[in-house]
């Protein structure tokens, strides 16, 4: 009889091609590559050098989202993007798929978007799957039970090359979450609690397996919330087992199996849970009962505190304290009430359509506060299209938010779409590092319901006053 | 990539710890399609004001930083954005170490790879490093050490196969071309 094995031991080891020694890593076969305009350029570039081809354009698809303009009148008015540098780099994305014969979703293709927003909607993104990406939130994918990772843009050519990568093997970490979560309370609320409690790099050198009856009772867009942030605590995976609920997300989509290699998929995908009496290398126990919303003070996101908390004091810590200066707040006050400049509701953490619903629900019938510029940005094209058919597009113009194309826009201001410097956003993305979404610029990581909550009262605001109001 | 088997250099100390992608290179430069030049955009946002001038209180722009390869920095550097810039950018303008007591996987990854030396030491050497700015230590890749001006050499962990690559100016790219027939025989296996 084998011994009982982790979910990731089992990935792990069914893509070696090359077991490590103590001389030589591991050649790891990938079997989805997905990339987009931002890290593949200088990635192609090594091909070009070198003579090269992409070695499996079938396991390969680009999209463009960084440096993408979100106006409609540029994305299909015909409007030149305004920056020089990113419509150039937008021109080498379609030039280098074109001359090695990459699949591209192109900027007006109706299936565009954030590339881990469109890995899972396209059914492409699938359990037990080695999935890479030149971005560090590829560890999205591994909500679906897929060993799932970002990678530098070296490795890009790697992939593109060779489909493989040369890789150690990572320790593994579960964090077990016992409970439900309260009405109100999220998942982005759930993560940042547990990045809060590991600390940004409780994860270095770890894939985190989340665990438990909390992320049981999970939807799939939740769970992608979860293991989307598996980064920001150092980890590079995160990923949880797939289960029935994973089975009928999946169905149906344009790229998952379909007749009888669905059924041969499915029975593949059953054994891939963690077998009971495996052993993780590290475990952390989180009850998700306890928690209420989360949002972040500070110039990262372990930097974070239920919404009820004051700003917490660390004297005599010169980094801490230099952190709070960026922020303009002081230790000792309430984060709540604390006033608004922006909200940000978008990105490859909350841009998928139930974010936008549960914003919608707080934002129905309410008027964004005087003053406040609240940017709602779908994750991809196709999220913007079932927002206005379901007419939440109408909800949010009606509150007074500007509703645009999909792409990463202000979760980190490549594109132009940025927080005015010294001014607060409350933003679902998930980086809240100085000068992220625009230089000075004053992050507050929350849910999108705390976000649109914050939104309507202009001052971070607990959305189950606004819920239950 | 060039050889490396000993940096010897005076240190630049950022003692800032959790110091992320997006402050070694602001995602606004990302827009760029090559690897060259980013050095002067290395730390833009500490480094340089509003107008671009660059502030005198900021550690790099101060004489003393000036020629130093040796980059020493608060606990856990690297964290956040895959984005290989960062290194890129380190190299540009011309640091070939950089020393923390952790260093986040993408960033050590990516650093590996580009010939940007990670060292990661321990919590004394770390202080004593960050309290004494300035200092001229010896990097030694072959010996797996660096060495402090008060003569302790303390050892520092590297994966062998990224050791071997760097001490003989190798990447990585040959030696997964070399594996052709097992990826092939894999594939086959898997079809």
């Amino acid at each position: 009889m084998t011994s009982p094995k982790t979910m990731f031991e089992k990935i792990w080891d069914r893509h070696v091609v090359v077991p490590e020694t103590a001389d030589t890593p591991a050649v790891l076969f990938i079997d989805l590559h997905l990339t987009h305009e931002v890290t593949s350029p200088q990635s192609f570039q090594l091909l070009r050098e070198r003579g090269l081809k992409v070695r499996r354009p079938d396991l390969t698809l680009a999209t463009m989202d960084h440096s993408t303009p979100t106006r409609t009148s540029q994305v299909f008015g015909g409007e030149p993007i305004a920056i020089e540098s990113a419509a150039n780099q937008v021109r080498q994305l379609e030039k280098n798929c074109a001359e090695f014969g990459v699949e591209l979703f192109g900027l007006q293709d109706p299936r565009r978007g954030i590339v881990h927003i469109i890995g899972p909607e396209l059914g492409l993104t699938q359990p037990g799957k080695t999935i890479v990406c030149g971005d560090s939130h590829t560890s999205t994918h591994g909500a679906f039970g897929a060993l799932a990772f970002g990678i530098g843009s070296t490795e890009v050519g790697h992939v593109l090359a060779t489909q493989c990568l040369l890789q150690r093997r990572p320790k593994t970490l579960a964090i077990e979450i016992a409970n439900r979560l309260a009405p109100g309370v999220t998942a982005k609320d759930l993560i940042l609690a547990i990045i809060g409690q590991i600390g940004v790099a409780g994860g270095t050198g770890h894939v985190i397996e989340y665990r438990g009856a909390a992320i049981r009772a999970m939807d799939m867009e939740a769970r992608m919330t979860i293991c989307n942030m598996s980064i920001e605590a150092g980890a590079r995976a995160g990923m949880i087992a797939p289960d029935d609920t994973t089975f009928e997300y999946l169905s149906g989509r344009p790229r998952a199996p379909q007749g009888a290699a669905w059924n041969e998929a499915l029975a593949a995908w059953r054994a891939l849970p963690t077998d009971a009496g495996a052993r993780f290398d590290a475990s952390v126990d989180i009850d998700a009962a306890t928690l209420e919303p989360m949002i972040t003070y500070g110039t990262n996101p372990g930097m974070v505190v239920p919404i009820s908390a004051t700003i917490p004091a660390r004297a005599g810590d010169p980094v801490f304290n230099k952190a709070l200066a960026y922020m303009g707040l002081t230790a000792g006050e309430p984060i709540k009430d604390q006033p608004v400049n922006v909200v940000f509701l978008g990105s490859c953490t909350n841009g998928r359509i139930s974010d936008l619903r549960a914003a919608a629900d707080i934002l129905r019938g309410h008027k964004v506060a005087k003053g406040v510029h609240l940017l709602i940005v779908p994750g991809s094209q196709q999220v913007r299209r079932e927002a206005e058919k379901e007419g939440l597009d109408r909800i949010f113009i009606e509150a007074g938010a500007d509703w645009r194309e999909s792409g990463c826009s202000m979760c980190l201001g490549m594109n132009g779409d940025t927080v005015p410097k010294g001014e607060y956003a409350v933003s679902t993305s998930n980086r809240n590092f100085e000068g992220r979404q625009g230089v000075g610029a004053r992050t507050l990581l929350a849910s999108p319901l705390t976000a649109a909550a914050s939104a309507i009262r202009g001052r971070v605001t607990d959305p189950r006053d606004v819920l239950n109001g | 990539m060039t050889p490396i088997r000993k940096i010897h250099s005076r240190t630049v100390v950022l003692p800032s710890s959790n110091i992320d992608t997006d402050q070694i290179i602001p995602g606004r430069f990302l827009t760029t399609t090559t690897k060259q030049g980013l050095g002067k955009q290395l730390f833009a946002d500490w480094r340089y004001d509003a107008e671009g001038r660059p502030k005198p209180d900021f550690v790099l722009n101060q004489p003393a930083a000036q020629g130093c390869e040796i980059l020493v920095a608060g606990r856990n550097i690297g964290c956040g954005s895959s984005r290989e810039h960062a290194p890129w950018a380190l190299l540009d303008y011309g640091i070939r170490a950089v020393v923390s007591t952790e260093i986040a996987d993408i960033f050590r990854n990516n650093s590996l790879k580009n010939g940007l030396l990670p060292v990661i030491v321990d919590e004394t050497t770390h202080q004593w490093l960050i309290a004494n700015p300035g200092a001229e230590v010896t990097v030694d890749l072959e010996a797996c050490t660096i060495t402090l001006p008060t003569g302790a050499a303390v050892n520092f962990p590297i994966d062998a196969f990224s050791r071997y690559c760097l001490m003989n100016g190798v990447d990585e790219l040959g030696f997964l071309q070399s594996q052709e027939a097992a990826i092939a025989a894999y594939e086959r296996s898997h079809a």
